[in-house]
């Protein structure tokens, strides 16, 4: 049982990193990005590439690929969405917009890895030993994975419930008109925090490389997860991504290991429905009026 | 209006997350046609997933070998019809993992681009989809990666089809058939815990495996499938090790496969035969677990002493991009049905297909896995276990094979890296 749960933590917490820098770019900036899982995977052949062709530790990987993904969507947001969001009349039909022209980003993305690197496997071995936590024996990447995603979930929940700045960029997910009056400048906070969101989702991509196989096509998979965490957590919700994600892993492992393996995508999406009839804008989200 | 317009746009991004698995949005095509004088050359299509699910399989399997072997034939000259030699000139497209698209690419290749002969897709379930559009277009279908039971009665039903890689329920019969001799020579117990993907590879053999296990008088202590895509297989090795078999078999994908040995590994379970499926036999399996492989057994393998393969393993790495090995199942095959395709065209000295699928049919080839003769569209020898012995994956089974090692068991313990 124990082990049943602490397996299913690591999973979870796994699904809460992937899914954070959605849940800030979807529910903040309002892009639905749907090209989330390429740039997931792209990190991950960056730290490959890092790690196989420098020897570079991952952690210290993270120290390039984090801030160079910060810039990249950064760029992409201000040349790219910019012009989307300005046209846009209303949030909604930005979120429209946002999903076809992120949905034609995907095969950009996917068309240069697959030309760098081909469409073969990719995997590499780091921290790749059992440690003893808890009285369990776990692999230390996936530890590091798990204490990863608690440490930014924190610090990002902190952030944005202590800090000004989080407080303005609260403001803009709730009603950015509104915000303006207070004299927040929107458009900027949108463009940092979905930068802020491409540079999480890079820093998921790097630790989640060290311990799953990936290769150029793999992307939409970590989408897909990401996309039912963030509306079960409440769009634009970290703390709820974090207990969403930590769910999932936890109600697979358990069904998994007491039920049957089989079973484990139908209990996610049995919990996904769920929550969606029971509290239909996510677990923290409130209810819109 | 808020909550109906935000339904509005999730169904949106689900139609477009759907529409990256299957549909057709993008018609784009690799062309890449090599550029040869006009009427003296023979043109070869094929589609493959440059895109998609299947990507990681032809990337390895595949393309590397289709590439080596035009390579190949053209420095020598070309295809030798007759007195002269032709080169080979290549039109392929990318059939993004699909099954229509695939159809619908070789369709193409017939009717437009007039190939002469067509190289298969990669897998068993495109192999199986373009099955009918070869055969009634009257082209030679040498399907060299696709593992089917159906594969006897598919080869009846289309003569024009070659099933090089065998049956599931034969991969099945030929492991319990030597893990009987090894229970027999008391050198396992009659514990087995069997795990697989639940997809078509995984259905087929576990269905297979279950019943020759049975038959065989294994006690089958666990026997579970997880779907596929799952991202963290612990919760079922923990199972098993809890339940110490003395075999342990998966039925598994490449990335499976992968995530299986690792968690093996790092949870301890190290049971006297360790099987696991599609990817055991990939290069990226020993980049990947180093020292560890060895005695870990897979499905596939190859007669890693002889000296064909030994100068097919040389070549394609001097070929391929980055130096990259071929995978020890698929490859070779893959390689050696190239090689038949080429020897029949030869002695028919002309392009006349019907004439090249008879000589198929009958003649005998000289390849790298050997002198292949086929019966019934099929060969009559297959690999079915390999084994990692010193950094090599080695065929073990079939015993009767040329080349085919001894089993090394129990296996080594899992060394720390």
């Amino acid at each position: 049982m124990a082990n049943a749960i602490l397996t299913g933590l690591m999973l979870g917490g796994m699904y809460a990193l992937t899914a954070m820098g959605l849940t800030l770019q979807y529910g903040v900036a309002r892009i639905m990005n749907l090209s989330y899982g390429e740039f997931l995977i792209a990190a991950a052949f960056a730290s490959h590439w890092l790690f196989t062709g420098w020897a570079l530790s991952p952690f210290v990987g993270l120290a390039f690929v984090v801030p160079a993904a910060f810039v990249i969507n950064l760029v992409i947001y201000k040349v790219l969405l910019t012009p989307l969001v300005r046209r846009a009349k209303t949030r909604d039909a930005l979120e429209v917009d946002s999903i076809l022209a992120t949905f034609g980003l995907t095969f950009i993305v996917q068309g240069l890895m697959l030309s760098v690197f081909g469409g073969a496997y990719y995997s590499y071995s780091f921290l790749a030993y059992p440690v003893n936590f808890l009285g369990e024996i776990v692999a230390a990447n996936r530890l590091a994975a798990l204490s990863v995603a608690i440490v930014i979930g924190i610090v990002l929940y902190l952030a944005l419930t202590k800090t000004r700045a989080g407080t303005a960029v609260r403001a803009v997910a709730v009603d950015p008109i509104a915000a303006q009056l207070v004299a927040i400048d929107v458009p900027r906070t949108s463009a940092l925090t979905f930068a802020l969101g491409g540079a999480l989702v890079a820093a998921a991509g790097v630790l989640v490389s060290t311990f799953l196989t990936f290769n150029a096509s793999s992307g939409v998979v970590y989408t897909m997860k990401a996309l039912i965490i963030v509306v079960m957590g409440g769009v634009g919700n970290i703390m709820g991504c974090l207990i969403a994600g930590l769910l999932l892993g936890v109600s697979e492992a358990l069904v998994s290991a007491f039920v049957d393996p089989g079973l484990t995508l139908a209990v996610n999406f049995a919990l996904f429905l769920t929550v969606l009839l029971v509290k239909p804008a996510g677990l923290f989200g409130r209810a819109t009026r | 209006m808020r909550t109906s317009l935000t339904r509005r746009t999730g169904l949106l991004a689900s139609v477009c997350a759907a529409t990256l698995f299957t549909t057709t949005l993008f018609t784009t095509t690799l062309g890449l046609i090599a550029t040869a004088a006009a009427q003296s050359s023979i043109k070869i299509g094929y589609a493959i997933s440059r895109t998609g699910p299947n990507t990681g399989g032809a990337a390895v399997t595949t393309i590397p070998n289709y590439e080596l072997w035009v390579k190949e034939v053209n420095a020598t000259g070309g295809i030798k019809l007759g007195d002269k030699r032709v080169p080979i000139e290549v039109v392929q497209y990318d059939d993004r993992s699909n099954a229509e698209e695939a159809v619908r690419a070789l369709e193409r290749l017939i009717n437009q681009d007039k190939v002469d002969f067509i190289l298969p897709p990669w897998g068993t379930g495109l192999n199986l989809a373009v099955g009918p559009t070869l055969n009634r277009e009257g082209y030679p279908h040498i399907a060299s990666t696709a593992v089917t039971d159906r594969a006897p009665e598919l080869a009846k039903r289309w003569p024009n089809s070659f099933w090089l890689l065998g049956t599931s329920a034969d991969a099945a019969k030929s492991l319990v058939e030597l893990l009987t001799k090894l229970r027999d020579e008391k050198q396992i117990g009659d514990t087995v815990a069997m795990v697989s993907i639940a997809d078509g590879f995984g259905i087929d053999l576990s269905a297979a495996g279950r019943k020759a296990l049975m038959d065989a008088k294994f006690k089958l202590a666990y026997d579970k499938t997880y779907p596929i895509g799952s991202q963290d297989l612990a919760p079922l090795i923990n199972e098993v090790k809890t339940l110490n078999p003395d075999v342990f078999i998966a039925f598994s994908y490449p990335p499976d496969t992968l995530a299986i040995t690792e968690q093996a590994r790092i949870a301890g379970l190290n049971p006297k035969v360790f099987y696991t499926g599609v990817g055991t036999a990939f290069p990226l399996y020993r980049q990947r677990f180093g020292k560890n492989i060895e005695g870990v057994m897979g499905i596939g393998g190859w007669s890693g002493d002889s000296p064909a393969i030994k100068d097919y393993l040389a070549r394609h790495k001097a070929s391929a991009a980055n130096g990259a090995e071929p995978d020890r199942w698929a490859s070779a095959v893959t390689y050696a049905g190239l090689q038949m395709l080429q020897q029949a065209i030869e002695k028919v000295g002309k392009v006349d297909r019907a004439a090249v699928i008879k000589e198929l049919q009958t003649g005998t080839f000289d390849t790298v896995i050997g002198k292949v003769k086929l019966e019934n569209n099929m060969p009559t020898r297959y690999w079915w276990v390999g084994q990692w012995q010193d950094g090599e994956f080695y065929g073990i089974s079939p015993a009767g094979n040329d080349g085919a090692r001894k089993a090394i068991v129990p296996k080594p313990a899992w060394v720390t890296q």
